[in-house]
This record gives C-alpha cells, sequence and structure tokens, in this order.
C-alpha cells in the first residue's frame, strides 16, 4: 500500500501566490452549509507544454477537481456549455483572467489549472478564485509522475476546503464497510468518494462491524471465524491480527478517541455488557452494569463520554454515559426501537437508526436529547449511520436500490446518493478519521 | 461270591433281552407303514419349524429393532428439528417454547451421553448487533430452562449467530417467525 505511493514523497505542493483571505468573510456557513450550494466554475485545465499526452490528462483531471469538490455537498458545479471563455485559448492566471467573464455566468468560485508533462513526471498548477473580489484564494503547484493525479487533486480539494471552512475536509479518509461480494462477509474499505476499493479480510466466515483507530492504523471488527463471535484487532500496516479470548459473546468494538483503548460488549458474566479494554484487548474496567443488553459503544470526541444502546427501558433505546462521573441519561424516547448510535465528531449530535411502522430511518438528535430529526424518507431500511471526520456528512446503508448498498448524504440529510456500486449486498460502513499517507 | 455275580449277570441280560424284544415288537407294529426312513422325515420337519420360528422371532425383532430405531430416529429429529420460537425483541419463553423444550429435556435424560449447542438466532428486521446479543439470550434462556429440569449444565453450550443465519430468506411475518429461534445441534 506503502509502495504505490512512494513516488509521491517527491511530490512537492508549492504556494503560487500568497493568497489573502480575510476572516471576516464566511464562505461557508458552518451552522448549515448546504443550505445554499455556492457557484463553482472548473473550466477545463490547459496544456502548459506541448510534450505529450498533457492535453489528454488536462480534462479527466479537471472532471476530477468537480466530483471531489461536488462530493462535500458545498457546492453547485456550473456546466462548462454556458461558460463565455476557455482559460485553454488563454491564461489561467489572475492578471490573465477576466472575472467579469465568470460573474456573468454566476460563478462565485472559479478553478484554474495547467497540466505540465514532462518524461514521466506531471506537474500540475491549480488555483482557487473568488471572482467577485478576484483575488486568488489558493494557489499550488503539484510535481509527481503520471498516475499520481488523483493525489494531488484530493490535496488541491483539501486545501480548498480548508480555506472556505476552515477544516481540511475529508479527502484524507476512507470508508470500511461489510460486503457479501465475495460470498461471505467480509470487511472491504474504499476511499471517501467510493473509489479504490480493497478487501481487508478473507476470514470465508462472517466479519462484521469494522472500526477505525482514529490514528487509522488499527481496524477492529467482530468474526465467527472461530466459531462464536470474536473480537479481532487489525494492525493495518502488517496485517497481524489478535483476535480477543473472553467466554461469551463479543459484539461490536469502537475504538475510545485518540487513545489506544477500545469499548466493547462481552458476556463472560452472563449479562451482555460494555466493557474498557486496552487496543490489545486486556481489560481495564466494566463500563455498564445493568442486567440485559448493552451494545453499541460509541465515544464522544473527547473521550469523557459513551453513548450506548440498552434494553433496559423495555426496549432498545440509547443511553448517554459520562464515565468518570457514572451520570447516565437515556437520550432516545420516540419510537421503540432505536440503535446504532454514532457519536459526530464535532462532538454535538448523535445520529442512529431508528424503526417506525416496521422501516429504519437515520435520524440525528442532539446530546441532551432534544430535537430528534429524521434525515431518511421512505426508501426502504436506512440503517449504521457513520459521520466524515469532518462532521460535515454521513454514509449509511440503504436497501432503496432493492438491496443493501452504501449511501452518503450531509449531516442534514440533503445530497442523497449512492456511494459505490458493488456485487453483493453492502453494509456496516465506518468512516475513518483524516489519514495523511 | 463270584458264582453269585454270573447269575446276577445273567438274569439281567435275560430281562434285557426279554424287553428289548417286546418294544422292538410294540414298534415294528406301530411304525409299519412308515419304516425306515420315518425318523430322518420328523427330524427335519422340526428343524424347519424351529428354522421357521427363528426366523419368525428375528423377523419381529427386526422389525421391533427397526420401528424403535426409527422411533429414536424420529425423536432425533424432532429433537434437532423442533426449534424453540420467541417474540420480536424477546428472549422470553411462551408456553409453547416451554413444551417444547420439556421434550428436550426428556430426550436429553433418554439419551444421556448426548451433549448439544444451543443456537440463537434472530430476525431480520432488528439491528445486527442488538441481535447478536439478543440471539446469546435466547440460546441462554433455553439452557436455563433445560438446566433447571436436571439437565447438567456441562451438557449444553450456546452460541448466538444474531440475524446471520436465518432458515427462511424471506422478508415476511411467517419467515421472521420461523427464524427468531433456539436451535438444537447434537455435539
Amino acid at each position: 500500500m506503502n509502495n504505490r505511493y512512494l513516488p509521491l514523497l517527491a511530490l512537492i505542493g508549492l504556494l503560487l501566490w500568497p493568497g489573502i483571505v480575510r476572516a471576516d468573510i464566511q464562505y461557508i456557513d458552518l451552522t448549515n452549509p448546504f443550505l445554499r450550494k455556492i457557484p463553482i466554475a472548473v473550466p477545463v485545465f490547459k496544456a502548459l507544454t506541448p510534450n505529450g499526452n498533457e492535453q489528454e490528462l488536462a480534462a479527466p483531471i479537471s472532471d476530477q477537481v468537480v466530483e471531489m469538490l461536488n462530493f462535500t455537498g458545498y457546492f453547485k458545479s456550473l456546466d462548462r456549455i454556458g461558460f463565455l471563455y476557455d482559460p485553454r485559448s488563454g491564461g489561467i492566471t489572475r492578471t490573465e483572467l477576466n472575472f467579469g467573464n465568470w460573474t456573468t455566468v454566476g460563478a462565485e468560485l472559479l478553478v484554474t489549472g495547467g497540466v505540465s508533462v514532462l518524461g514521466e513526471t506531471l506537474e500540475l498548477e491549480l488555483r482557487l478564485f473568488d471572482t467577485f473580489k478576484a483575488e486568488m484564494m489558493v494557489g499550488k503547484r503539484y510535481r509527481g509522475v503520471i498516475g499520481d493525479q488523483r493525489k494531488m487533486v484530493r490535496r488541491f480539494c483539501s486545501e480548498v476546503i480548508q480555506v472556505l471552512t476552515g477544516h481540511p475536509g475529508v479527502f484524507d479518509s476512507r470508508i470500511a464497510f461489510v460486503s457479501t461480494v465475495a460470498g461471505n462477509k467480509e470487511i472491504f474499505a474504499c476511499d471517501f468518494d467510493g473509489t479504490n476499493v480493497r478487501q481487508i479480510t478473507r476470514n470465508s466466515s462472517i466479519s462484521n462491524f469494522p472500526h477505525w483507530s482514529s490514528d487509522g492504523r488499527y481496524l477492529a471488527y467482530t468474526s465467527f471465524k472461530e466459531g462464536p463471535s470474536r473480537i479481532v484487532i487489525r494492525n493495518l500496516q502488517n496485517d497481524a491480527e489478535t483476535t480477543l479470548n473472553y467466554k461469551g459473546v463479543q459484539i461490536k468494538p469502537s475504538w475510545v478517541p485518540h487513545r489506544f483503548e477500545m469499548a466493547a460488549t462481552l458476556s463472560f458474566t452472563g449479562d451482555q455488557e460494555i466493557y474498557l479494554l486496552t487496543g490489545d484487548g486486556k481489560m481495564i474496567k466494566r463500563v455498564t452494569n445493568h442486567a440485559g443488553i448493552n451494545v453499541e459503544p460509541t465515544w464522544s470526541p473527547d473521550g469523557k463520554m459513551m453513548a450506548f444502546v440498552s434494553n433496559r427501558a423495555g426496549t432498545p433505546q440509547i443511553f448517554v454515559l459520562e464515565i468518570e462521573s457514572q451520570r447516565m441519561h437515556r437520550l432516545t424516547y420516540q419510537g421503540r426501537y432505536n440503535t446504532q448510535p454514532s457519536w459526530s465528531p464535532k462532538g454535538d449530535r448523535i445520529a442512529y437508526s431508528s424503526m417506525d411502522d416496521g422501516r429504519f430511518n437515520i435520524n440525528v438528535i442532539d446530546i441532551d436529547g432534544n430535537d430528534p430529526i429524521r434525515l431518511t424518507h421512505n426508501q426502504g431500511d436506512n440503517e449504521a449511520p457513520s459521520w466524515s471526520p469532518d462532521g460535515s456528512l454521513i454514509v449509511f446503508s440503504s436497501t432503496r436500490t432493492g438491496r443493501s448498498q452504501l449511501h452518503v448524504m450531509t449531516a442534514f440529510g440533503t445530497d442523497q446518493r449512492r456511494l459505490l456500486v458493488m456485487d453483493g449486498e453492502q453494509s456496516h460502513p465506518n468512516w475513518s478519521p483524516n489519514i495523511p499517507q | 461270591m463270584k458264582s453269585k455275580n454270573w447269575l446276577a449277570l445273567a438274569l439281567a441280560m435275560v430281562l434285557a433281552v426279554t424287553f428289548l424284544t417286546v418294544s422292538c415288537a410294540k414298534k415294528a407294529v406301530e411304525a409299519e407303514p412308515a419304516p425306515a426312513p420315518a425318523p430322518t422325515v420328523t427330524t427335519p420337519t422340526d428343524a424347519e419349524r424351529q428354522a421357521a420360528e427363528a426366523a419368525e422371532r428375528a423377523r419381529l425383532e427386526e422389525e421391533r429393532l427397526r420401528a424403535e430405531a426409527a422411533a429414536a430416529q424420529a425423536a432425533k429429529a424432532a429433537f434437532v428439528n423442533e426449534n424453540v420460537h420467541f417474540d420480536f425483541d424477546s428472549s422470553a419463553l411462551t408456553p409453547r417454547a416451554q413444551q417444547v423444550l420439556r421434550a428436550k429435556a426428556e430426550y436429553l435424560r433418554a439419551n444421556s451421553a448426548l451433549r448439544v449447542v444451543i443456537e440463537g438466532h434472530c430476525d431480520e428486521r432488528g439491528t445486527a448487533a442488538y441481535n447478536m446479543a439478543l440471539g446469546e439470550r435466547r440460546a441462554d434462556s433455553a439452557k436455563a430452562f433445560l438446566v433447571n429440569l436436571g439437565i447438567a449444565e456441562n451438557r449444553i453450550g450456546t452460541i448466538s449467530y444474531g440475524e446471520e443465519r436465518p432458515i427462511d430468506p424471506r422478508s415476511n411475518e411467517e419467515a421472521w417467525a420461523k427464524n427468531r429461534r433456539a436451535q438444537f445441534v447434537i455435539r
């Protein structure tokens, strides 16, 4: 995996121009960034060298920028047919551009790009402009080998989102999930946008509930490969696995943010209780203490609180426990089946699955249990929400296409679309933190 | 002394000869129509009758064994195939479930060497992790019932498959009811 990116060590991102970004200008309103999408123009990039296939590379690379920026849900990318000006026939820098051409077609942001090829070396220079202010906001030059363009585009998009929101976005994250494409349920992972799918486990058994550690180095999951369900901790750097050894059932591990510790359900006492374990499965302490079912721990970003599902109220409902004080409150009251809580990386909300009329839908609720909002409606069963590392998107499984497949939506439920097309059924997605590569 | 013995011996011989002559005469009269082969005929008839009887006994025994085996097979099949069913999101034993478990206990008592694993299963409607726990609770409540009926605890193992192994893959009430089960597997 690392070898593939070795040439990229030579990749250099250069600031082309000191962009002037004023703090008082808020491009993306983070209280609901999806309410108004920013119109953005990304004309086809310009070949800057006459050496080879830069012309053929330019169009797909500019499309890749459009797709990645669209994925965030923040933008409305304008149709190139309406553009008054084609930078391929002119310049791509601030002084060469006439921003009136872009404000006229409604673009508030403009991305221009230049592609240079020298032997195996590929160089991209990419710029983001505020068309109304006629200012460059991001200017970067990336150098690598041909084939590295996706990585360069990803870096540029991270810069764009950083400038517009103050956060790096989701472009360095991956999504682990369960798929039956190989016959049995095995764990797979793909890039944030559903590309670059790889099979992680080959257990020829049922493997379920993948969960990334916050440094992205470990993936914990539940597997039946040894008979009863066992929690397996996989080191993604050397593929070494540790299988936990506790009597009874072992269910759905959840890493504590920024620590080599996890919570998981074990039943060696006879009841399914949640325990805090070290990252290699040694007992630290018992966390829940109630006869009955206690499953699906999920941590607040500071690791001080844990939400989980318990049937102590008669039906499966979500509870929030403050670990140190042991103070606990029930989070969900609407409906008779609320499970699969997922704590937002921003800390303020919890997404979960709620069954109503025999159908599952994704809801979000604030930490005090106020304002539950349903995000999916009348489209099959929608389950297993997991937040993107910046808290702006939610990946989930849905049967709206007739079989369980992965879908993505914004944190406000807008822009629902399928993440990837794959044979078999896909379920239990877990979005990784940004893992710098 | 010696002459007295001889006399007795001679007398005995005479008597014996007389007896033999008499009996031979009687027998000759009775056995006149069927002479020499007679004994060889009656003896096989006896053997045949005995053989037939033996065969009949064997057949009956075989039939009994077959019936017994069939009954055992049926009892085993019932033991293995009859599942203990549960209500949605519940691991409580219904009266019907208890009835099924009593029959299981009887079978386990009659087959004291038998060891079993109780698999706990759920329908597809809940969510997977919760159902892993629920499946275990179903297997555990079936086991606890049997232990209360006197079956040794170490003869019964449990495992939960949650909603991963439905016996009816359809998505309707009938399938769901079938899939919410504790299933017995002989080790």
